[in-house]
């Protein structure tokens, strides 16, 4: 829709105080196009490699497991974490609940450690596994 | 009618009623990707090991092919509405935003087409020597 250049903009991010709730917001749209993009296409390329055959899928274990793949799969891990806990948050907004100041800070610092914990653990279960 | 506020001229045509649709499915497609992929996790941290044998005999059973079609299903639907509303509110050069959605619109559907795809060669074919 065509926008009169004469109508003021609300002010964008360079003039707010960065806060949690902030911080939050942005990371959820970072995570979640993240997944989008290597997540969804690291998915489809283990499926693939595992309908293709044993050679096409030792290729994929080759690349997953070399350093640069576990970067890339702890990296999905917690940003699949970080959107599913930033994500929950946002079905309670959407029921209208969890704006007064405090609660929303305390609920967006909490969904961000809550990632990161989660995300430690689960590859401490895997080199507790490997070992 | 308004006086030429966007909002104005939105409420001069009254509402057709699918204003909420976008907003509906991607919910709908959250709580698919919230249930299906955390199956998806700890059923790969439960597996006995991610080699190739393993993992085709495991993705061979139908309880386990159909709720992974559904959950590539759920994911890139979920990614196209996702991605939607970034580049909606990033590309603003109204022929770049075409071809942008046009580019998301590819990726998206040939990215579930390929999963299901390889899903359902897999259950239909098992293991390849």
């Amino acid at each position: 829709m065509a926008r009169s250049n004469s109508r003021p903009l609300s002010p964008h991010l360079t003039i707010w105080k960065w806060g949690p709730a902030m911080a939050i917001s942005i990371l959820h749209r970072v995570t979640g196009n993240g997944l989008a993009t290597v997540g969804a296409l690291g998915l489809v390329w283990w499926l693939m490699a595992a309908a293709t055959g044993p050679e096409a899928y030792a290729t994929f274990i080759k690349c997953a497991t070399s350093p640069l793949g576990y970067l890339v799969m702890i990296g999905i891990t917690w940003a699949f974490f970080q959107h599913l806990f930033s994500g929950l948050r946002h079905f309670v907004l959407d029921m209208g609940a969890g704006y007064e100041l405090r609660t929303n800070r305390n609920w967006s610092i909490a969904a961000m450690v809550a990632s990161v914990l989660v995300t430690g653990l689960v590859w401490l279960y895997i080199c507790g596994k490997a070992f | 009618m308004g006086n030429g506020t966007g909002i104005g001229r939105v409420r001069g045509l009254g509402s057709a009623r699918h204003g909420a649709h976008h907003w509906l499915a991607q919910r709908y497609t959250a709580v698919g990707n919230l249930l299906l992929v955390l199956w998806l996790i700890f059923s790969l941290l439960s597996l006995p090991g991610l080699d190739y044998d393993s993992v085709v005999l495991w993705i061979a059973n139908p309880l386990v092919a159909v709720p992974m079609m559904l959950m590539i299903v759920s994911i890139f639907w979920h990614l196209r509405l996702g991605m939607q509303v970034m580049l909606e509110d990033y590309v603003h050069d109204k022929g770049l935003a075409f071809f942008s959605m046009l580019l998301l619109n590819f990726y998206a559907f040939g990215g579930a087409a390929a999963g299901v795809f390889a899903i359902a060669k897999i259950a239909f074919t098992g293991v390849v020597e």
